[in-house]
């Protein structure tokens, strides 16, 4: 009677269908709106552009299951993509070596979210908004205030390959997408993430310290922020210190149109994904229709509500429909549970 | 029944299904000044009966009547309006919010939507005085409170408004013996005054002193409404299982070796200096009334509460203080936890995510991959082990029932395996079949060579179940009883003794 049913991921591919569909849907509108939307260039164009947007909505994911939030990350990004900038064009360093040193900084950037955090036992709402300024100062600060044009070293980073038309960051970003959802579902320490924003002091009491995992999801998220400065600056040819304003704001809508939830214990990285896609898609297909800038975030903004409506009535369902399975799974004489 | 004094309540076929029957013709009426006790095992119905009373959830079929009147209530303030309010055995209060608040939430005094607070904290003094907790400061956020106190809150909560009937679910369970004396002055009180009262409980004791009839549901139908005195218990069982409840003979248990030493733990303000061992084989019992730092001793033996003195000491290992759960679980202790809600489950997440949580490492590859398959055989064998009932591994925690919730935290340990298990009022909300099977599982790991120290505030179940009892009062150890030498009235004795040096 308990073996064999397998509800769980039965439930999250449902989820990721649903997710799907949504984006199939949108981009059935805009075929219909507009005759130029449904061509591979656009959707090259899309995917070229928003590698940075996911690997930060990875971590962001990571950080969200374990009950944390991370509003640091356009910021980090913008610090890891100035010093990246600095690094090459005033002291000629290669892109590789420039592009450690922008993971670097986001790593140690989580790492100190993560560590004053957890450490201290002080909202990560708090911690983050502060390296958010941080962040954002230190950008500035290297930079003089001045974008950094580094020309053709860095662009190759995210420049379509010949052939797949994807650029290497696209693929770099797609591995991480699977690594963090493998991390995820697959992993210990993603099943401590997911146990730690469910219910921390039970994690607690089972004997496990819930300190490492979750700075480990700080850190993660750093270092793809870092990273994803580097996706930026290739795409740009230039280390902008004013990239990434509000796109924490960006990739938690993301996160949270994929299901994950911001109270924790509950999320895909997988389905963030898919949402960073349905509101890639939908911006670009409103400039196709001649939508204003004004009248886009306005209906981008829409969008992220009805999503996470739409999830709270899928869940209210879900849970509803579980329970009339399991009704009829049982046999009424023995549903009147725990007689021996 | 006399047409001039209606029923306080009376339901005619009521029928309530989720897919399956819940309720069937279900016929049940309270009377004026009557204490009706409804007793049954969990799944019964007894909750959906409470619930379709108090506007909560309403019924397929069937229909009500109040002091003789059509009664419909479609919300939970039309049951309010007409006077039927409920304590619920979930704690249903407001952490953040003072006590007074809490007291008054769903009504709180207010001109121009302004709250008045002075007679807010007036009104929440003389409610508080009703139930014992006069000392208490309203304005305490009530997250600072331990269950107890917490429970009697919600009652003073019910009491303070004008009230017609009276549901109270499990109202007892986390209570002291003088804290039950207290409510039950009240019960009768309210009785006297023609207020009716139904009783919701797995204690027959208390049934039997307390109410005046007896109505049994078994799968959602009534099987009897009696007088108490025409009920005994030992019927009542059987009616409520439909079957004879088996008499558990138990292999003896033969203690052993001392598996954990504790010397003059110290916790401020709650523990003041406990030393104790436990043996293999060996089921010690901790008695003693709410806020005698039970629940403070066993959360600073295991380390979720950091000592201030003392030492612990379990099998060979070092004598020292435990920092945090981890170190505690490393050397070989359980626990399970006094709120298993809060502290124990994951409530959202499946049986398997829940059982499996202690012992995740040991489904760690060396890649830090986690076994999947091997977490999920070793999960079912041990589901299995508990006797757990649910429809599936994937099924959230939420939905079981509390015996099998604490069966799914009691199989948290049995994967990990320990040498001391700490039980914190393990039997709380869990009706008599799941008690048992409890019980049975400590047994089991006592004569395996396991010790096991349990918290209880019912000393009935100690008695029953321990070896040795300790009594606590006021932060030490007043007595420790071997079996045959305790009685009921010696622990309570014990337990209004002031260990530190003679009685007050």
């Amino acid at each position: 009677m308990r073996s064999g049913t397998n509800g769980q991921p039965r439930r999250r591919a449902a989820e990721c269908a649903g997710l799907l569909a949504v984006l199939a849907a949108l981009v059935a509108l805009f075929a219909a709106l507009s005759d130029r939307f449904l061509a591979p260039e656009t959707f090259l164009t899309i995917a070229n552009q928003i590698p940075d947007l996911v690997v930060i909505a990875v971590g962001m994911t990571l950080v969200l299951v374990s009950g944390g939030i991370d509003l640091s990350v356009g910021s980090v990004m913008a610090l890891g993509a100035s010093l990246l900038g600095v690094a090459m064009t005033d002291h000629g360093w290669p892109a590789g070596a420039a592009a450690l040193v922008a993971a670097s900084v986001g790593l140690g950037c989580g790492l100190v979210n993560g560590v004053i955090s957890v450490g201290a036992g002080i909202p990560s709402f708090i911690v983050t908004l502060g390296m958010l300024e941080i962040a954002r100062g230190a950008a500035y600060l290297a930079t003089r205030s001045q974008t950094q044009y580094i020309g053709p070293a860095i662009e190759p980073i995210g420049a379509p390959l010949p052939v797949l038309h994807l650029s290497p960051a696209v693929l770099a970003a797609l591995a991480l997408v699977a690594g963090g959802q493998f991390i995820l579902s697959r992993t210990v320490l993603g099943r401590h993430l997911v146990a730690i924003g469910s219910n921390e002091s039970a994690v607690r009491l089972s004997g496990i310290d819930p300190r490492p995992p979750k700075i480990a999801a700080f850190a993660i998220s750093g270092l793809l922020s870092g990273l994803a400065g580097v996706f930026q600056s290739s795409r740009l040819s230039a280390a902008d210190p004013n990239g990434g304003v509000g796109l924490e704001l960006a990739a938690i809508a993301a996160v949270v149109i994929g299901g994950t939830s911001l109270m924790g214990g509950r999320g895909s990285v997988v389905n963030s994904f898919i949402g960073v896609l349905i509101i890639a898609v939908l911006q670009t297909g409103l400039a196709h229709v001649g939508a204003t800038e004004p009248a886009k975030r306005v209906i981008t903004g829409a969008a992220i509500v009805a999503a996470v409506l739409a999830d709270a009535a899928r869940h209210r369902w879900a849970a509803a429909d579980l329970w009339r399975r399991l009704r009829r799974a049982v046999p009424a004489t023995a549903m009147p549970a725990d007689r021996l | 029944m006399m047409p001039s004094v209606p029923p306080r309540v009376r339901t005619l076929g009521l029928n309530k299904a989720y897919a399956v029957p819940v309720l069937s013709d279900v016929n049940f009426e309270c009377l004026p000044g009557e204490v009706h006790a409804l007793i049954g095992a969990n799944g019964a119905g007894k909750s959906t009966l409470a619930r379709i009373l108090c506007g909560l959830v309403r019924p397929d079929a069937g229909s009500m009547e109040f002091d003789g009147r059509p009664y419909a209530p479609r919300h939970k303030r039309d049951a309010e309006a007409a006077g039927v309010h409920i304590v619920h055995q979930e704690l249903n209060l407001v952490g953040n919010l003072s006590v007074a608040e809490n007291l008054f939430l769903s009504d709180l005094p207010r001109r121009w939507g302004c709250l008045r607070l002075g007679e807010l904290r007036e009104a929440a003094r003389t409610a508080l005085a009703r139930v014992g907790l006069a000392g208490l400061d309203p304005a305490t956020p009530v997250a600072a409170l331990g269950v107890g106190v917490r429970q009697l809150v919600e009652i003073a909560g019910a009491l303070a408004r004008a009230c017609r009937l009276l549901i109270l679910d499990e109202p007892t369970a986390a209570l002291s013996d003088p804290q039950i004396e207290r409510l039950f002055d009240h019960i009768r009180r309210l009785r006297a005054s023609g207020v009716s009262v139904i009783y919701i409980s797995h204690r027959m004791d208390e049934i039997a002193r307390i109410a005046d009839r007896t109505t049994v549901l078994r799968d959602g139908r009534i099987v009897a409404t009696r007088p108490v005195a025409a009920l005994p218990v030992a019927e009542a069982v059987r009616m409520m299982a439909g079957r004879d409840p088996s008499a558990h003979a138990a292999a003896p248990r033969v203690p052993g070796p001392i598996r954990l030493r504790v010397r003059d733990l110290r916790r401020a303000p709650a523990v003041r200096g406990i030393t104790l061992e436990a043996r293999a084989g060996e089921i010690l019992g901790l008695a003693g009334l709410v806020g005698s730092g039970r629940t403070e001793f066993l959360r600073a033996v295991f380390g979720a509460e950091r000592a201030d003195g003392g030492e612990v000491q379990v099998d060979d290992s070092p004598p020292r203080r435990f920092s945090s759960p981890a170190e505690a679980v490393a050397a070989g202790l359980a626990m399970v936890p006094e709120d298993r809600k809060e502290d124990g489950l994951m409530l959202a997440r499946p049986v398997a995510m829940n059982m499996s949580l202690a012992s995740l490492a040991s489904f760690r590859r060396a890649s830090g991959l986690l076994a999947a398959a091997a977490e999920r055989t070793a999960v079912g064998q041990t589901a299995d082990r508990v006797n757990l009932r649910c429809a599936s591994l994937d099924q959230p925690v939420t939905e079981l029932s509390g015996g099998n919730q604490q069966k799914t935290l009691i199989g948290r340990w049995l994967m990990r395996d320990a040498a001391v298990y700490l039980f914190d009022e393990p039997t709380r909300g869990v009706d008599i079949s799941a008690k048992a099977a409890i019980h049975e599982l400590m047994g089991d790991l006592a004569r395996r060579g396991r010790a096991c120290v349990v918290a209880s505030s019912e000393p009935e179940e100690l008695m029953s179940l321990c070896d040795r009892i300790a009594v606590f009062a006021r932060g030490r150890i007043a007595r420790v009883f071997e079996r045959g030498e305790w009685t009921h009235e010696r622990i309570l004795a014990a337990a209004f003794e002031d260990p530190a040096g003679g009685a007050q």
